[in-house]
């Protein structure tokens, strides 16, 4: 599965364009959701974005996804769960320090962000909550755009100058 | 109300401490903290000696596999009035030791002062911010965060890894609890931790490009001071100050810079290839090889690179980290002359009675 990852960390910035009008559509259907209910949808949504995003991203359902701030490269596959960049153990090759035949997600990370020409990458991410595993993400941002609370999947403390 | 009749209980928030006999006002204590000052976060002296501009030196102390104080306080005399503070390890490499929350409570009783490494690899969210608030009420003034080594690198490589926190996360963390003081649960403290914040710096792995960046992001999460790993490669760290100089962190963050002595040209090797994120160049293998004395070598060049790392601009200290070459250090601070003139405090511990009793079962 791990050609398929670095398949989307080389196409970052499709796959983000793609990400920006399904989340509008998905937004758009909030009266839709709403009418179903969201604890009802929680678990067939959260069973459709895992089967996704797992095939693209191998995602780990963290549930507070921040895929478009670490160059679409999913930070939950570091050992050490970093999602705030590279810790200083990376190989000279690039490589995980912890798994010395796996790509560095963050080397990714890096590479994807520059082809995604945002700057999101910046942004501090605040550490997880672990209450939220398992949980869609899909359907926690249309309730906080709806709720007005923050677009971005994950509120962020601060930018880096 | 037996109590409030007693006068228990009442004190603190009425007319002086409830116990007043607990207080000792005593010959002046060398564990006590410096005055506050404007512009300050701690009241330790490694924020004073940087923010005066001066060069600072600080050396790790590598904690003992051993349940003895005099252990440490021996460790920590080798470095005395040579350095500025010394770092505490927090299960560096992943292996076990005494903790760093353990040795800095010793140090900072008979009046070293510590940089406490907190690593977020065994500790969650819940015990790293009862230790920042236990550490600080012991006098802690400094804590540098860290994510931490992998597990497998060490000794007990079934271990579960825990990285609640990555060290970006603990930043932020122990900023809002000196800043906001409270927890990042939003509780409340009644008193927050003065504390100078710290982070590590790695400017020799890949991506090269990110790591200023980085630095950035750490300092916007709360780093007011940086100790960056084994610098071997001068010309690599010279371009990422360059960066680091046009990005103006060097004005928002002290930068110290680590380095240490090599033991041989197999050490080297073995570092290099089994400690995770230190570049050794080929170069500086070859010159331990030529050398006829290796380890005179390994400390020549520790010393050659001290020199020209206290000229780049923007670098504020260096760290030493001699690993079981401690010895070393006096020697290798004084002929590099990183201190000039300056002569760093020396504690000149007194050590307790109790404590320098080695303890043996009675037979």
């Amino acid at each position: 599965m791990r050609a398929v990852r670095h398949w989307s960390v080389r196409n970052a910035r499709g796959l983000m364009r793609l990400y920006d009008l399904f989340q509008n559509t998905i937004v758009a259907l909030e009266p839709l959701v709403r009418r179903i209910g969201y604890d009802r949808l929680e678990r067939p949504v959260a069973a459709v974005e895992h089967a996704i995003k797992g095939a693209m991203f191998d995602c780990q359902m963290c549930g507070q996804c921040a895929l478009s701030s670490t160059g679409m490269s999913c930070p939950m596959n570091c050992p050490k769960n970093l999602r705030n960049g590279p810790c200083g153990g990376v190989r000279a090759d690039g490589n995980c320090e912890v798994k010395p035949d796996m790509p560095c997600v963050w080397v990714k990370a890096w590479a994807g962000a520059q082809t995604m020409m945002s700057d999101n990458i910046l942004d501090v991410q605040l550490p997880v909550d672990n209450r939220l595993k398992g949980h869609s993400s899909w359907l926690r941002i249309i309730r906080e755009i709806k709720a007005g609370g923050p677009a971005k999947p994950k509120s962020t403390a601060r930018k880096a100058a | 109300m037996t109590t409030e009749e007693e006068g228990i209980g009442t004190g603190p928030l009425n007319d002086g401490p409830a116990y007043p006999e607990m207080i000792d006002p005593g010959p002046i204590d060398p564990a006590a903290p410096l005055e506050p000052m404007p512009g300050h976060s701690s009241r330790g002296r490694l924020e004073r000696i940087l923010r005066a501009g001066e060069f600072a030196v600080t050396a790790e102390l590598s904690p003992p596999d051993s349940a003895d104080p005099v252990d440490v306080f021996e460790r920590a005399a080798i470095f005395d009035g040579w350095v500025d503070a010394i770092n505490a390890t927090d299960g560096s490499g992943a292996n076990c030791h005494m903790s760093s929350v353990g040795v800095c409570a010793l140090l900072t009783r008979v009046g070293y002062a510590p940089v406490m490494q907190i690593s977020g690899r065994d500790r969650n969210r819940i015990a790293i911010q009862g230790d920042v608030l236990g550490a600080s009420a012991m006098g802690v003034a400094n804590i540098l965060c860290l994510t931490g080594d992998g597990v497998q690198c060490g000794d007990h490589p079934e271990a579960k890894p825990v990285f609640d926190m990555d060290c970006m996360a603990t930043l932020e963390t122990i900023r809002a609890m000196r800043d906001e003081s409270r927890f990042a649960s939003g509780r409340k403290l009644d008193k927050a931790p003065d504390i100078f914040i710290g982070a590590a710096a790695n400017p020799f792995a890949p991506p090269y490009d990110f790591r200023p960046l980085r630095l950035a992001k750490k300092i916007a999460a709360g780093a007011q001071f940086v100790q960056t790993q084994y610098c071997y490669d001068i010309d690599l760290l010279k371009s990422y100050m360059a960066r680091v100089r046009d990005m103006g962190l060097h004005e928002q963050c002290f930068i110290m810079v680590g380095v240490g002595p090599l033991a041989s040209a197999k050490a080297a090797r073995w570092i290099r290839s089994n400690v995770p994120g230190v570049h050794i160049p080929d170069a500086i293998v070859a010159r331990l090889e030529g050398a006829q004395k290796q380890k005179e070598e390994g400390k020549r060049l520790c010393i050659d690179l001290i020199q020209e790392i206290r000229e780049i601009e923007g670098v504020s200290g260096i760290h030493l980290m001699a690993y079981r070459q401690e010895e070393s250090v006096a020697e290798i601070i004084s002929e590099s002359g990183a201190l000039r003139d300056r002569k760093p405090h020396s504690v000149n511990p007194v050590i307790p009675q109790y404590m320098q009793q080695r303890f043996r079962v009675p037979s």
